[in-house]
């Protein structure tokens, strides 16, 4: 189910993953089924915008503005995530 | 008792993520392999609703991020929906896992509406016979595909989780092909541990090398197959493996088990290690439990592990096993594991395997003592 990701693809955490705030260690983490995924601060400003709305390009567009890096470098580091997440079953492509 | 127990954090030992929440040890099935220990907890000692929604509490606070709730059979406690709720409005993410025999569709709604986020389903078997040959119960194969059925339609994510021995090991595939035709996401096919009910019932249930490997062999052409559609965790039997489980991923290092009766325990079976001294919930904040009972801190790290340990590189990977198989079968619970193949005792555990796996007993299904027992 590795479909090919696209600057149009919107994506989504499925229904019983969720982000929440680690207080007790500190960061971000992805709650799943048996499992949690500790979230470091990039991957944390990624999932952020993920929202079921947002396409590829407009979250890689909303990180640009925000950090001081260059554009194509951004998008493979979203690209990057996007798919380890997918193939973990913890994100998914809205349909 | 106050909330407010995080008074003293020890730097040293981080704060649990997970909490096994033992509800019950009340259940409609009888799996002879059952992890609850043998001398059952009744009804009557349960901790009540104000006292586990204290518990969850002040899991949050401590560092909990994931709660378990299990038993015997958690639905087995009228209050499980109030419970669930709790773990929502703290951020607790909760994992129900469930027999599924005795849950209406109106109650599974009131828990989908409360807020849970995962349901973990067991099956005993593949077919009606032997899901009632192992659970002791008639109807319970058709009982569970039905409330499988109810949880996707909420579309609530499911697992589904197999306890592997010889009288299932033959199903493999149709295990795989019923969580495929279910719509569960996961299929967790463990194989049997043996404590508790399993060790009273280990000459029936152990299975034979030559099966053991042929299920490998599946799983594994399974998980290639269905990568992407169907997530396939298996838990490769200890007896024939040569190194031992990091078992809990370390002794009080991650999670927190706390059973009906309300005794924070280091793991479910940490009970059958005599000498060892638990902290009761209704007398301790968690914190106070996980920090500083004698329980916890009596494993924790691995300074007491034997040399053979202490000079080699999985020290820090498996922690040198599980203590309850190391006191099981050596009499020491600080052994390594018998399992490691550089256990004094590895050769005697591997004949024994041989030795159970040839033999042909009938199950002790679990039950509670009918009277008090004695010795
Ligand atoms: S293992 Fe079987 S008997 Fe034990 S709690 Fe689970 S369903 Fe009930
Ligand atoms: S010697 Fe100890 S640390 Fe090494 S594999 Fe065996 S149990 Fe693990």
């Amino acid at each position: 189910m590795n479909q090919a990701l696209n600057d149009n693809t919107v994506m989504r955490l499925p229904r019983g993953v969720r982000m929440r705030h680690d207080a007790a260690r500190g960061g971000w983490v992805l709650l799943a089924p048996e499992r949690i995924f500790q979230l470091d601060a990039i991957a944390h400003a990624v999932m952020t915008n993920v929202d079921g709305k947002q396409s590829v390009a407009q979250i890689v567009d909303a990180l640009a503005a925000d950090f001081d890096a260059e554009r194509g470098q951004i998008r493979r580091d979203v690209l990057a995530l996007f798919h380890a997440l997918i193939d973990r079953g913890v994100l998914e492509v809205t349909t | 008792m106050s909330e407010t127990a995080l008074t003293h954090t020890d730097t040293t030992v981080a704060p649990p993520m997970g909490m096994l929440a033992e509800l019950t040890h009340r259940c409609p099935l009888q799996c002879p392999y059952c992890s609850n220990p043998v001398e059952l907890e009744r009804r009557s000692d349960e901790l009540d609703t104000a006292a586990w929604q204290r518990v969850l509490r002040e899991a949050s606070r401590l560092g909990v991020l994931q709660v378990h709730l299990s038993g015997g059979e958690p639905a087995a406690r009228p209050d499980l929906v109030e419970l669930v709720e709790t773990c929502a409005h703290e951020g607790l993410y909760s994992n129900l896992i469930t027999a599924g025999v005795s849950i209406t569709p109106e109650r599974l709604a009131a828990l989908d509406a409360a807020g849970l986020d995962h349901v973990q389903l067991s099956f005993q078997g593949a077919s009606d016979e032997v899901t009632e040959h192992v659970s002791g119960m008639r109807g319970a194969f058709e009982k569970k595909c039905a409330f499988a059925g109810e949880v996707k339609a909420l579309g609530l994510p499911l697992t589904l989780n197999v306890v592997i021995h010889r009288a299932n090991i033959h199903q493999i595939d149709e295990f795989i092909d019923l969580a495929l035709a279910l719509g569960a996401e996961r299929l967790e096919l463990a194989h049997a541990q043996y404590y508790g009910w399993a060790l009273h019932n280990r000459s029936a249930l152990m299975p034979r090398r030559a099966d053991v490997m042929t299920a490998l062999r599946a799983v594994e052409a399974a998980q290639a197959r269905l990568k992407g559609r169907l997530a396939i965790d298996s838990v490769v039997p200890d007896y024939y493996a040569h190194g031992p489980k990091p078992c809990m991923n370390g002794w009080g290092r991650q999670t927190i088990n706390i059973t009906p009766s309300g005794l924070g325990l280091p793991c479910h079976a940490a009970q059958t290690i005599p000498g060892l001294e638990f902290w009761n919930v209704r007398e301790r904040g968690l914190a106070d439990i996980w920090y500083h009972s004698p329980a916890f801190n009596a494993f924790r790290g691995t300074d007491f592990l034997p040399d053979t340990c202490q000079s080699c590189d999985r020290r820090d990977i498996d922690h040198g096993g599980c203590r309850c198989q190391a006191l099981m079968m050596t009499g020491d619970a600080r052994q390594m594991d018998p399992i490691c193949q550089y256990s004094p005792w590895h050769d005697e555990v591997q004949t024994l395997t041989l030795e159970e796996a040839g033999r042909d007993e009938p199950f002790a299904y679990r039950r509670f003592a009918r009277t008090a027992r004695q010795a």
